[in-house]
């Protein structure tokens, strides 16, 4: 039992460093992850630790990054690359879409890809344009993917080093404003794998669904309730895809009332699936609409007006307030 | 003391080294292969033809859904493959069928994305063939990433990327050439410049000099070869192959050949090209040429031609056979291959469409 003082991008730096050592397979590379260690240092002293073969810079085109990734991947190694910056992952897309999510449907099993596509994501950092984007849903809705968004340290840690051992490829998803977030964490402590969702917060009012960067402002959400007399449920979904409707559902049951929360537009996104899904299999339990607290669909704001953008404290509680509490 | 230009610059001319009436010439950096080679590739080329051929005649009886046939493109088929070694990797595109089964895949199975029956047939890592890519480029940078995993494993493999002039214009190709470069990845990549995307001709892609002289800008030697001469590949393609392998870097080969065919069955060629723009490509056959050079040279005897004719007939044969019957396809493939493990929702599905199969058979 060792508890440690580190932040979620100190505890990513770990998972990077102790896959590394664990496999000579796992190999590191993006745009300047090498000498300067990641834009955001999560690759900070890779290469000087295990050399330019394992953690090395690549020619600037993300295409050629995930195609390079997908053909190291079919022979032998295990790819982990960074895609800096979420939007910076476009044009990465085809390679992503049409070859990462398909080669092992196409091959029938034969070929199977055990990459990671890290990609900080999201907004919160005063980032400019093209810095900011929430395209999980992009991923999410491409079957074939694992898409996974850790919003804790300890998540942060396991989960890249469960998506690292993972036998597909998976999306994995970096809350940016969450890199510097500390936490008191374990990091020998086993927690739940890909795929399962937790309860980071029990309470028998309402259920706040949230992943990545939303969880903890649902969690802020709910404090400020308890403080008014409300009880919420926070779920941290860990994982979009695959996607745990069994613990979602399980506590949407047991509140009969459910609040969505996501910085993504919330036009056909992962916030409008789950609201369809549990819908659709919560039906008889829920005492009011679902309701969701998204980010508008514009693009995402400039520094000076992300504010407006970004679910808040009240906007979640106003939701909550909304959830027809007049009629139980 | 040759300047770097020199070195990356391809030839002035296409190599050439047994022209269309079936004369050998020499040149100053290619030798003519040896007999031996010359007969294997032209026992090759028939066979190559008679599987574009009877592939087609199968699209007409409704065998294949589509077929895009590399009907006298066979001499570049079958090079890339004969100057590749046990253990090389082949990335194809969809108009690879000849080089795939070249490499020794079941022609059946290697069919099975233009039968549709699967996205692909053939267990990719039985004779380290790639899924055939029908994206254009796409396949060309996991071909490095393939050559680039080769090298760090230690390794002596080569990969034959293959691609067509349409590809070019892609930014994959740039970016698969660059990474290579920057990478020394032990690739080949082969353009096969047939002149047209589907109706697209050269012109629109490009007003470079040549696509070979695109490696220039990559710091990656070009050169270029009369796709229509077996000899001529052989002898550029076995260059490439032996520089990547020697740890030279990346090869970048354009073949000039033409599309004699529309780009598909589904393709109507007359709608953008003229029959006399076709004829004179028609002379200059790529399994013509090297039977009259093999005649002359007194090689090719009526034995040789009927072996090579058997065998061609034996592949026609086989695929007539194993297409003829109708795939057996299984709905429950669709969910089983997308993960290692199926998940809660893929086995939800899977029951459903297996339910709404069993009420409808009841």
């Amino acid at each position: 039992m060792t508890h440690v003082k580190i932040t979620m991008a100190q505890a990513l730096n770990q998972a990077l460093r102790d896959a590394m050592k664990a496999d000579d397979t796992v190999l590191m590379f993006g745009e300047d992850v090498g000498a300067l260690g990641g834009v955001f240092r999560i690759t900070d002293g890779l290469t000087a630790e295990f050399g330019e073969d394992r953690c090395f810079d690549t020619p600037l085109a993300e295409s050629g990054i995930v195609g390079m990734a997908v053909g190291l991947a079919m022979n032998g190694m295990r790819p982990v690359v960074e895609m800096q910056f979420d939007a910076f992952g476009y044009p990465a897309f085809e390679q992503i879409v049409s070859h990462v999510a398909k080669m092992r449907n196409r091959t029938r099993g034969r070929v199977a890809l055990p990459m990671v596509i890290r990609m900080p994501y999201a907004g919160g950092i005063g980032g400019v344009e093209h810095h900011c984007d929430s395209s999980e849903s992009y991923y999410a809705h491409t079957p074939g993917l694992t898409v996974v968004a850790p919003a804790t340290v300890a998540d942060a840690y396991t989960l890249l080093r469960k998506a690292i051992e993972f036998p597909d490829p998976v999306v994995f998803m970096e809350p940016k404003k969450l890199y510097w977030a500390k936490e008191e964490v374990d990091l020998t402590e086993d927690q739940p794998g890909i795929g399962t969702a937790v309860v980071r917060r029990e309470g028998a009012d309402a259920t706040l669904i949230a992943y990545g960067p939303s969880v903890p402002v649902a969690l802020e959400a709910a404090e400020v309730a308890a403080a008014e007399g409300r009880q919420l449920t926070v779920v941290d979904l860990r994982s979009i895809v695959p996607f745990d409707d069994e613990t979602v559902c399980a506590a949407v049951r047991r509140t009969g009332r459910a609040v969505v929360v996501a910085e993504a537009s919330g036009f056909a996104s992962v916030s409008s699936e789950i609201v369809a899904r549990v819908t659709e299999r919560c039906f008889h339990s829920l005492a009011a609409p679902i309701r969701r607290v998204t980010g508008f669909d514009i693009p995402y704001p400039p520094p000076k007006l992300e504010k407006y953008q970004l679910p808040g404290v009240d906007r979640i509680l106003d939701a909550v307030d909304d959830l027809q509490w007049e009629d139980s | 003391m040759t300047t770097v230009e020199e070195r990356l610059l391809p030839s002035a001319e296409p190599v050439r080294l047994i022209d269309q009436d079936g004369v050998p010439h020499d040149h100053p950096s290619y030798r003519l292969p040896t007999k031996e080679a010359l007969l294997d590739g032209y026992a090759q080329l028939i066979k190559g033809r008679r599987i574009n051929d009877q592939a087609s005649a199968l699209v007409r009886q409704g065998r294949l859904a589509v077929y895009p046939s590399s009907h006298g493109q066979e001499a570049c088929q079958v090079a890339a493959t004969m100057v590749m070694r046990e253990g090389d990797w082949l990335f194809p595109t969809y108009r690879d069928t000849v080089s795939i089964v070249s490499r020794g895949v079941d022609p059946i199975e290697t069919l099975t994305l233009l039968r549709g029956d699967w996205h692909s047939g053939y267990d990719p890592y039985a004779r380290k063939v790639a899924p055939q890519s029908t994206p254009l480029a796409t396949q060309l940078t996991h071909a490095v990433g393939v050559a680039h995993a080769a090298r760090l494993k230690g390794e002596d493999t080569v990969v034959m990327a293959l691609c067509g002039d349409g590809a070019t214009s892609e930014g994959d190709f740039h970016e698969a050439l660059n990474f290579a470069a920057v990478f020394h990845a032990p690739v080949v990549f082969f353009i096969q410049n047939n002149e047209y995307a589907i109706s697209v001709p050269l012109a629109r892609q490009t007003v470079a000099p040549s696509l070979a002289h695109k490696g220039i800008g990559y710091g990656v030697p070009g050169e270029r070869a009369d796709g229509n001469d077996l000899a001529g590949l052989l002898a550029v393609l076995g260059q490439a192959v032996d520089k990547a392998r020697a740890g030279e870097g990346p090869q970048l080969v354009e073949a000039h050949t033409y599309r004699v065919q529309a780009h598909t069955n589904a393709d109507d060629a007359t709608r953008y090209r003229n029959d006399d723009e076709v004829t004179p490509w028609l002379e200059r056959d790529p399994i013509k040429r090297l039977e009259t050079y093999l005649m002359q040279e007194g090689l090719l005897d009526d034995s040789v031609r009927q072996r090579a004719d058997a065998a061609a007939e034996e592949v026609a044969a086989e695929l007539r056979d194993g297409l003829m019957p109708d795939p057996s396809v299984d709905p429950a493939d669709l969910f089983a291959h997308l993960y290692s493990e199926q998940t809660q929702q893929l086995k939800e599905q899977a029951a459903f469409l297996r339910d709404e199969l069993a009420r409808e058979e009841a």
